[in-house]
């Protein structure tokens, strides 16, 4: 019995650490339970689809995606499209959403065919590849916008005449999705449709795995050389995985974005894949498993953790500065601790296959 | 089956050489449809080539492909990819095993062929889409489960299943294809359980009964005598003897499998006595887990100055224990050296004792590949030992000594007679034979008092291996140094080796000096396959 729960506690680390943070900072920081209700729905409905999008991947056995930024990349230059064509609210979410696949789908075959050369080393090189694309993507609203695709409208151009402002306004569209069928329960407002929409996600997850696609990138995913030797087309299936959760995570930005309610053009993107990445380890998933759950209870714990920390810091220091500088070590501890314990855990069990040879001969001389 | 029909396979006149390396030659038999083949040999013989060929299999095309004609349901057959092996109905289940560890076994046995049901979604965006038909699968994967006879849980993962219960689960994804006719079976039985074989023997006879062919490849002689029909022995890329199996039993067998003509072979070693020697190095209670070369209890003593064989069947832990010795696998058991024991998992403590090891693997652990072989022979030494190093400034600074060095490559290079440019020439520019000399000069150049040389031959040609091997003797001979040297080649052990240890199980199964008869090494290596 206490070894089960030792075990347990052992498989949910990351997530027992934060609820014990949580629990710790929430009365230090003094904020009403109302308050603390509404932040973490609104920071539900803003990022659980990005973390979500970073499921596909990990199925397909392609650790945690940080190429994800490159459909954020491709959301943001949809949406100062939509924003210079003045079309606001509900149609400017959607089309600014359809305008991303097209951009997102070429920047996720791309990052999916490196992955494909680098294979064992998925995530850093997704990760170079953030840097790589970030400088694209600074050349075309720096330069091209403005410079040789036209812009409309001078609220969003830099005054030299070409490029783009550091900060586009979507105070048009701000929160429309949200607000559209939102309900009230004692002062929490709860963005429905948003909801809708992360629902639907999550059901298309479900769905996707009884999928023969789905069931190839799990085979994929465990064992590349026995899926291609069954006739699974393994490169391909990666790919497509990249795609889907570039895609994916091109709507979680204009989701993230309208919400927001502004666009800063040049750092909107920076911190977003590793903020999702840390939330799903928060949430106990590991580098080749995890699931819906663990999103959800990612969002809920590591921005719980977000909004509290700098309070509690301030409570602690009397400086605010030290809560913000801890979250900020915080996420990024995540990430490492978590990629420390995969790491440990499969030695582990490769350690245990010998002491395992080693039980079994000592009961073979018991028998003699 | 009726007779006057074309029989199901037939090979025709199969040559096959891997660069100028004849490893079949004239390879000829047939085999009727609902016939079980027992296709058994030593390691080297050319079973598994045959069956790569058989199997369509990308090295043969890669190597240059084959001559000779495979011929299925009297049609000649090239197969270009192992899928159109498949295609044409030819079934393989190999020793490693090819399972997706978290799918179910009805997930496995139906991996890439699952039954599906189309949906909206799939309409647009392609078949991929299509929802898989879960029903159908347990359905298919009962049917296939029920052919095989043998029952298993179709609904455990992989990774919890008993190693037979894989292997079965293996079998069950070749006969779950309807088309299978032709089952190559390469050594099913030798990670299974007394009573797991006896299953996976009464199963053969069941799918026999059933109309589908099997070969069936396996060192359990006894087992071949139980289920097959006909009993092809190969030795040496030949086929030796093709008989109905009731016309023979397992000492024919054994006999054909390593007996090789008296004029044939080389002269044996001349064995020395080493009783009354010391005991250098001394093996108790050995485990080592090196995949696919578990060793599961060691015991063995060298003594000193000799030449020791260690031989066996491929898989049964001969090269688990060089390996486990010098620490490169887990292990754990007492190993004593000159009186001293010397701790496990730590290579370079065994460096430091003045053991050296030659790796069978000399591409990844042998060899410096892009440096000279002046650094590949040095560098041990220089390393380990501090030698070729000049001291300046009281010991301050370390030199390498050019000159030193470069003495002592050539000094091998002339003794190997090591064919190279230079000794500036790089190690991945020779050929295999001449790496092989290279990774024996670096052990030399250590000047161990305790050498283990695995599969020192592997690889090389005949002319080569001669000269490897008198290497070795000599430098048994000048310097004293105790050697252990591994090798699946029986004939070189006795041409080389004073006393040959045989491995068997993971176990020693005896000792017999290199005189002994080759029937006799023949029985120890097959007594404890499991």
């Amino acid at each position: 019995m206490s070894k089960k729960v030792l075990n347990l506690a052992r498989n949910n680390a990351v997530p027992i650490m934060f609820v014990i943070i949580c629990a710790i900072f929430i009365p230090m920081s003094g904020f009403s339970t109302s308050y603390l209700l509404n932040e973490i729905i609104t920071r539900m409905g803003r990022n659980l689809f990005l973390v979500l999008c970073l499921l596909f991947p990990i199925m397909a056995g392609m650790g945690l995606n940080f190429g994800m930024t490159l459909g954020a990349m491709a959301a943001e230059i949809a949406i100062i499209f939509v924003a210079d064509w003045q079309i606001w609210g509900v149609p400017g979410i959607v089309l600014a959403m359809i305008l991303s696949i097209p951009l997102s789908v070429a920047l996720g075959w791309l990052c999916g065919t490196l992955m494909n050369m680098a294979r064992g080393r998925e995530m850093i090189t997704g990760y170079i590849m953030n840097f790589f694309i970030t400088g694209w993507y600074q050349f075309i609203v720096l330069y091209v916008m403005g410079g040789v695709i036209p812009i409309l409208h001078a609220s969003i151009q830099l005054p030299r005449g070409f490029g783009i402002r550091n900060t586009v306004s979507l105070l048009n569209m701000r929160q429309y999705l949200d607000d559209l069928l939102a309900i009230r329960i004692s002062g929490v407002k709860i963005p429905v449709l948003t909801f809708l929409v992360i629902g639907m996600l999550c059901l298309f997850i479900v769905w996707f795995r009884r999928t023969k696609l789905g069931q190839d990138m799990r085979a994929v995913g465990q064992d590349m050389e026995v899926a291609r030797a069954a006739g699974i087309k393994v490169e391909r299936t990666r790919i497509l995985s990249i795609i889907m959760s570039t895609v994916f995570a091109g709507f979680g930005m204009v989701i993230y974005l309208q919400n927001m309610g502004n666009l800063p053009t040049y750092t909107g993107h920076s911190q977003i894949g590793m903020f999702c990445i840390a939330a799903l380890l928060v949430g106990g998933a590991s580098v080749e498993k995890a699931t819906i759950g663990n999103a959800f209870l990612g969002v809920i714990l590591f921005h719980l953790m977000f909004i509290v920390a700098p309070k509690a810091g301030g409570f602690i220091t009397g400086d605010t500065m030290v809560g913000e500088y801890f979250r900020v070590f915080l996420s990024y501890g995540v990430i490492t601790v978590a990629l420390i314990m995969y790491e440990a855990k499969k030695r582990m069990v490769r350690s245990r296959v010998g002491q395992e040879l080693a039980a079994a001969q000592k009961e073979g001389e018991g028998a003699q | 089956m009726t007779n006057n029909s074309t029989p199901l396979l037939q090979m025709q006149n199969i040559k096959k050489d891997f660069f100028g390396n004849q490893v079949l030659t004239d390879i000829n038999f047939t085999l009727g449809a609902g016939q079980v083949l027992g296709l058994c040999g030593e390691n080297g013989a050319g079973k598994s080539t045959l069956m790569k060929i058989l199997f369509g299999m990308d090295v043969i095309r890669e190597t240059g492909g084959y001559s000779g004609d495979v011929l299925l349901d009297g049609q000649k057959i090239q197969f270009n990819t192992p899928f159109d092996a498949l295609e044409a109905g030819i079934g393989m289940v190999h020793q490693e095993f090819s399972l997706i560890p978290g799918f179910t076994a009805t997930e496995n046995i139906l991996l890439n062929r699952e039954p599906q049901k189309k949906n909206f979604v799939s309409e647009i965006f392609g078949e991929r889409l299509n929802t898989l038909d879960y029903k159908e699968m347990d359905r298919r994967s009962a049917a296939a489960i029920e052919k095989m006879g043998v029952k298993i849980d179709a609904d455990m993962t992989v990774n919890n299943m008993p190693v037979g219960h894989k292997q079965f689960t293996e079998i069950a994804r070749e006969l779950s294809k309807d088309q299978l006719k032709l089952l190559i079976l390469d050594e099913p039985t030798a990670v299974l359980t007394e009573r797991e074989a006896e299953a996976l023997l009464a199963s053969i006879r069941s799918m026999a009964a059933k109309g589908i062919s099997v070969i069936f490849i396996t060192h359990r002689l006894h087992e071949i005598l139980s289920v097959c029909d006909q009993v092809v022995v190969m030795r040496d890329g030949y086929v030796v003897r093709d008989v109905p199996a009731q016309e023979t039993s397992v000492s024919d067998i054994t006999k054909w499998m390593v007996g090789r003509d008296i004029k044939g072979s080389a002269a044996v070693a001349e064995s020395r006595d080493h009783v009354d020697a010391k005991t250098i190095l001394s093996i108790q209670h050995l485990w080592v887990d090196m995949p696919g070369e578990i060793v599961r209890d060691v015991n063995l003593d060298v003594k000193e100055g000799e030449i020791l064989g260690i031989g066996g069947l491929a898989g049964q832990g001969k090269l688990g224990i060089p390996n486990g010795v010098m620490g490169l696998y887990e292990a754990g058991g007492t190993v004593t050296f000159a009186g001293k024991e010397i701790p496990l998992n730590n290579p370079r403590q065994c460096l430091n004792e003045s053991l050296a090891f030659v790796s069978e693997d000399r591409r990844e652990v042998g060899l410096l590949l892009d440096e000279s072989l002046e650094w590949n022979v040095a560098f041990p030494a220089m390393q380990i030992q501090e030698k070729f190093l000049k001291k300046l400034l009281g010991g301050c600074v370390k030199w390498r000594d050019e000159k030193a060095i470069h003495g002592v490559t050539q000094k091998y290079i002339d003794a190997l007679q090591i064919k190279c440019t230079s000794s500036k020439q790089k190690a991945k520019e020779l050929s295999g034979g001449n790496q092989q000399k290279v990774c024996l000069a670096k052990a030399f150049a250590l000047e161990p008092k305790f050498l283990f040389v695995s599969e020192p031959t592997r690889g090389i040609d005949v002319g080569a291996k001669t000269l490897v091997l008198d290497a070795l003797k000599q430098f048994n001979r000048d310097s004293g140094v105790t050697i252990v040297m591994i090798s699946s080649e029986l004939e070189e052990l006795r041409q080389t080796c004073d006393r040959i240890a045989i491995i068997s199980g993971g176990q020693v199964a005896g000792i017999l000096p290199a005189a002994a008869s080759s029937e006799e090494f023949g029985m120890l290596m097959v007594s404890q396959v499991k």
